[in-house]
């Protein structure tokens, strides 16, 4: 196969398009992304009916009733060339509580153990860094943060837990996320954070969206639980 | 409160309307009819808007007892309705009492189909979710508690009198035959399939697995591996064919996650999509291939049908 040349638009299916900007995770992939989404906006709701960034690409549902892929082929070149030379995005800065602590992350010791790292350095390695939103999805408002630091990257859990709580700050490979509510899942829990990352009742239902910049601020037990967080009870794993 | 009230809720009963859209951009994805046909002449049937929220039915088993005056129909596949234990005609509407009793069957020969959809006049009044009612019950979104129906649940619904009964003809009815060809636009990682593997995709039977449900079709048939084992995670869009490392197809449906890493070589084509699920698992399946703009000119002349879809008069 020949090397892909980005943006690359293909097709998904019949009404969806599926544009391509980069091969990898990287901020200004993602940012090209949130771009091209942020200026196609405006047809969502007629001609577009959904919009799906990742991590470095974009996928389009349109309505074919209203358009077709010509059209939107036109339209997403139209706003690729007009966005080109515009600057970055606003890009919210949004701070999220963790309270990191083996009663709150039962993976943390082990985790620490297997990179050689006290708990501590962990903590501070997972909490200095920035992330971005890159993006949202596997369960409603479960947001993927990128990246940590090479040194806590870890795999997934070889057997998945059947349960974990809501709130649950995780690892896995260089990304990690906070569970927006209670799922099955294979991450390295590490804290829990006591914002609410999805609610179906009160707008926004996110506080956070895909290109948002993310760092984790460590607390204590005592105002993890004066923000309203619960401790779960953990699967224990083998 | 009046409505429907489930005496019986059956395998799997759940409110839907015509769909979640525009909402994946939080993860939601957009649930709906897996029949939208079915769906859509279940609502024409009770003069309801296309997008009213009814009840579909899969294997079958729901039995409701009404406390309103009004007008019900069922369709898709063939389970059979029952009003106080008489056999009722499905495809076309009928009146209902309160206190009467309705009843879902199973299907009892082959080639039945899987969902039938039961529409009630003026719709099932519930809140929407996300500008929806439809039920996606991994997400624990829409319907009346996000997941399916349960006995003693109470389907608000409103008296409608002296409406026309109506029917569809036999001859405008879907069939629901157990080997069926699904049309694939193709596209996604479509390159990383090499043409041998496109070959063999297109030329063998697959069957329906155990494994099926409204987030996908698992099939099972020849090997069909792309040369890459996974991708960066990106959006899904309904009817994605995704092919893991063990080389065996899913069809994603309704319920599919909004993003995920596995290669895909392209996606039904969607009014196919109603075929593939009334199918249940042994069900044949055949794939073919079909130009986008094909694709685009079906779907301005499937709609163009459905527009002007005649309903006879009882």
């Amino acid at each position: 196969m020949t090397a892909t040349l980005y943006p690359h638009i293909e097709i998904a299916g019949a009404d969806a398009l599926i544009v391509y900007l980069g091969a990898d995770t990287q901020p200004e992939i993602s940012a090209e992304v949130q771009r091209l989404a942020q200026g196609l906006q405006s047809f969502q709701g007629q001609e577009i009916i959904d919009l799906v960034p990742s991590y470095a690409s974009l996928l389009i549902n349109f309505n074919p009733l209203l358009c077709d892929h010509l059209w939107l082929r036109k339209k997403i070149r139209e706003t690729l060339d007009s966005s080109a030379s515009q600057q970055e995005c606003d890009s919210r800065l949004v701070e999220l509580p963790s309270y990191y602590s083996e009663e709150s992350g039962p993976d943390l010791n082990l985790l620490a153990n297997n990179a050689g790292l006290s708990p501590e350095e962990v903590i501070a390695l997972h909490s200095e860094a920035e992330y971005r939103v890159y993006a949202i999805g596997f369960a409603p408002g479960f947001a993927y943060l990128g990246q940590v630091d090479q040194k806590i990257a870890a795999p997934r859990l070889a057997t998945p837990r059947k349960k974990v709580p809501k709130g649950a700050v995780a690892i896995a490979d260089r990304q990690t996320a906070v569970y927006p509510a209670v799922s099955p899942g294979g991450w390295n829990l590490i804290g829990l954070c006591p914002t609410p990352m999805f609610d179906a009742n009160n707008e926004p239902h996110m506080p956070v969206a895909v290109g948002d910049r993310i760092r984790f601020r460590p607390i204590g037990r005592e105002e993890f639980f004066d923000l309203g967080g619960e401790l779960p009870e953990f699967e224990v794993q083998s | 409160m009046q409505g429907l009230t489930v005496i019986a809720p059956g395998i799997l009963s759940l409110l839907q309307d015509a769909g979640r859209f525009g909402q994946q951009q939080i993860g939601l994805t957009t649930g709906g009819p897996l029949d939208s046909f079915a769906f859509t002449v279940a609502n024409r049937l009770c003069h309801n808007s296309d997008n009213a929220c009814a009840i579909e039915v899969s294997i079958g088993g729901l039995t409701l007892e009404s406390s309103v005056d009004s007008v019900i129909a069922l369709t898709g596949a063939k389970l059979g309705l029952k009003i106080n234990g008489q056999n009722k005609a499905q495809w076309q509407s009928h009146t209902i009492t309160a206190g009467d009793k309705i009843n879902i069957g199973f299907a009892s020969e082959k080639n039945s189909g899987c969902r039938a959809y039961l529409a009630v006049a003026g719709g099932f009044e519930i809140a929407k979710q996300f500008g929806s009612q439809a039920t996606v019950s991994r997400e624990g979104i829409g319907g009346l508690q996000g997941g399916p129906l349960q006995k003693a649940d109470l389907l608000p619904c409103s008296n409608h009198r002296d409406l026309n009964l109506l029917s569809l003809s036999e001859e405008q009815q879907d069939n629901y035959p157990d080997l069926v060809e699904l049309r694939v636009i193709l596209g996604y990682q479509q390159d990383h399939f090499s043409s041998v593997k496109q070959a063999i995709f297109f030329s063998s039977e697959y069957t329906v697995s155990d494994l099926c449900d409204r987030m996908g079709y698992r099939l099972e048939g020849p090997k069909v591996n792309a040369d890459i084992e996974g991708i960066l995670s990106e959006g899904i869009c309904l009817g994605a064919i995704q092919v893991p490392a063990d080389g065996q197809p899913i069809v994603l449906m309704n319920d599919r996650q909004t993003i995920g890493g596995y290669p895909k070589i392209g996606a039904v084509f969607g009014p196919d999509l109603a075929k593939l699920a009334q199918l249940s698992a042994g069900g044949r399946i055949k794939f073919s291939a079909m130009d986008i703009n094909d694709a685009h000119q079906e779907l301005l002349l499937a709609k163009r049908q459905l527009d002007q879809l005649v309903l006879e008069a009882l």
